[in-house]
């Protein structure tokens, strides 16, 4: 075979193989929307779910999906931002800058089910948190938190250096360098991985069946209470996530329309995903532009 | 690294001649609120880590010291039966499942993601950018529950119709992760074959290798410490994935005759059995040193990472 037909051929299969991963993944988003798509409606995304009989909905986890990504960010975001500008600014290359990137790295490594091990043995007993929002976005914030670290040391090392040395030459300490001068420029890289962070919280369950619980009290959506066990907003009540209810449904389900029910919150799942994604995208070079003043 | 000692020394100069001025007091503070804010983050950090290592490594290792369950039991012990007359607690059958999803699904997703990174980078980078790239990030973000009701609802109906058994399995399992781990070897294989270093390829075009040999004969051996990277951090995430992977093998505690048949991996047995347990039990302890194996595979996984970066570095 000539040097010439092995190019190719070569040519050829990998133009297959990429050609085969996209038709994958269009059919599998194809399949899961297809499935799904006709069982949403207005009912199954408001009512709540049945555990024996036909036609419930998925109202109450899709709120508690919402809502604990709203906890996990108000925590994640002030200590990512904190630790991603150490990692950047503060450190001081040497053993222990080092000794702090490898725990970066080990944290986003763990498998989430530890993570959920760990909430489940120190935040829900130890702390006493028991099965509740809070300890889920506890236990999300382990998650996240490596990521929120790399995305902001990245965003920051990605800012020009004259930009930073000329505030420090007008005077200004380092620390409002940082918080004027070098954030706004990286916010639009902070913005686009925090959203897709996001995305990855929101699809999250493992770490999530032993710290926010498997179940949802019967919630009163015109309590607005937060100490109340019944309103919605109380984040220390327990609370079954969109995915966690996928997995339940999918292993123990006894409604006579699990299956569907369970490709309907799939396609809900997956749409939220693809929403993020966009408006990830969108949101960065709307921001990028606002910034940075280029059309 | 110097243009962070720069500014520093920098703003120490400016700052001490004039410590006495009373406009320096409100800067130094805000500079102290900075360094001690950002600090406590990085502590919060290591704190975090270091309870996890060490309440997991507690719990697991009192299955040996209180329980008496021997280490060597537990590593080669075939059969797993916590609720038997005399309990049992082998962990091997749930060990070869791990192992082999993840390696399973590595042999069949490493193959792929480099196709795809070539492709990216190597044969239509326009195109690879506006299509390739957005569905290699849209596979990156699709939540494992739902590949594993695909997988359930596809995948094992469709190696039940092709081969004996039930279709659940180490095959099924490891056809799922592959999906998953598919973007993780992609986006490294990608970033290491962009960053090569420039003059190389075109010094292998002008010597009149055609496109393929570059890439089989210069590429891909000066970028293979990368492309492990990616493979082993795929690999890293297999083995931790939880959910998808307890739908879709069976979760039998037996180490299976053939990839079509029931098994069980480490973490699917955790998922399944830690609700059902006591606190402080045996059986409850036994799966905590099950949660110990899989935080060691992780410190493996990633000093095997290092390694092989220190080796790419060099």
């Amino acid at each position: 075979m000539s040097a010439k037909t092995a190019d190719r051929i070569a040519t050829a299969v990998i133009i297959a193989v990429s050609a085969l991963i996209v038709l994958l993944l269009a059919g599998l988003l194809g399949y899961i929307l297809f499935r799904g798509l006709p069982h949403i409606s207005f009912h199954f995304l408001t009512s709540g779910p049945q555990t024996i009989k036909a036609g419930g909905g998925i109202g109450p986890q899709l709120f508690n999906s919402l809502f604990l990504l709203v906890l996990t960010l108000i925590i994640t975001i002030p200590l990512g931002l904190g630790a991603g500008i150490y990692m950047s600014e503060y450190a001081k290359p040497g053993k222990l800058t080092d000794s702090i990137r490898l725990i970066v790295e080990v944290l986003s490594s763990f498998p989430s089910i530890v993570v959920g091990l760990f909430g489940l043995l120190v935040i829900v007993n130890v702390f006493g948190l028991g099965f509740s929002l809070f300890s889920g976005a506890l236990a999300l914030t382990v998650f996240n938190l490596p990521l929120m670290v790399r995305i902001t040391e990245q965003a920051l090392k990605g800012v020009p250096r004259e930009q930073k040395e000329a505030s420090l030459a007008l005077g200004l300490s380092r620390w409002k360098t940082i918080t004027s001068v070098m954030l706004p420029i990286a916010m639009p890289a902070i913005v686009t991985g925090t959203i897709l962070a996001s995305g990855r919280v929101f699809g999250e369950a493992a770490a999530l069946l032993f710290t926010a619980g498997m179940s949802s009290p019967r919630l009163d959506f015109t309590n607005w209470n937060p100490l109340s066990p019944f309103s919605p907003l109380n984040p220390f009540r327990p609370a079954e996530t969109l995915a966690v209810h996928i997995w339940k449904i999918n292993s123990e389900g006894l409604a006579p329309d699990a299956s569907q029910i369970a490709a309907g919150a799939s396609a809900v799942l997956i749409i939220m995903v693809l929403i993020f994604n966009f408006s990830a995208r969108w949101f960065g070079r709307f921001l990028h532009r606002r910034f940075t003043a280029t059309k | 690294m110097e243009q962070m000692e720069q500014p520093a020394a920098h703003d120490q100069s400016r700052i001490q001649p004039r410590t006495n001025h009373k406009l320096v007091k409100p800067h130094i503070m805000e500079e102290w609120v900075g360094k001690v804010f950002t600090t406590l983050c990085i502590i919060v950090l290591v704190v975090t880590i270091a309870a996890i290592v060490y309440f997991v490594s507690s719990h697991g290792l009192a299955t040996f010291i209180t329980d008496g369950v021997s280490l060597g039991g537990l590593l080669s012990g075939l059969k797993w039966d916590p609720e038997g007359e005399i309990p049992l607690y082998g962990a091997l059958p749930f060990i070869f499942g791990s192992f082999s999803t993840s390696l399973l699904a590595a042999i069949i997703a490493a193959p792929l993601g480099c196709c795809a990174a070539v492709f990216m980078t190597q044969i239509m980078p326009g195109l690879g950018k506006r299509v390739l790239q957005p569905v290699i990030e849209l596979l990156a973000g699709i939540p494992s529950v739902v590949f594993g009701f695909v997988g359930l609802s596809i995948v094992v109906p469709f190696l039940r119709s092709v081969f004996p058994g039930q279709g659940i399995g180490i095959a099924a399992g490891a056809i799922v992760l592959s999906f998953m781990i598919l973007p993780t070897i992609t986006t490294i294989a990608t970033d290491a074959l962009s960053n090569l270093q420039r003059g190389l390829k075109e010094g292998s075009f002008a010597l009149g290798a055609t496109r393929w040999q570059t890439i089989y004969r210069l590429v891909i051996p000066t970028t293979l410490p990368s492309l492990l990277t990616g493979v082993v951090l795929g690999m890293s995430r297999a083995f931790g994935e939880a959910l998808a992977v307890q739908m879709v093998i069976g979760n039998a505690p037996h180490i299976p005759h053939s990839l079509f048949e029931s098994a069980s991996t480490l973490t699917s047995v955790i998922t399944l059995d830690m609700g059902n347990t006591v606190t402080g039990s045996t059986h409850n302890n036994a799966l905590w040193s099950l949660a110990l194996i899989l935080l060691a595979m992780t410190f493996v996984f990633v000093f095997i990472v290092r390694f092989l970066e220190r080796r790419n570095n060099r």
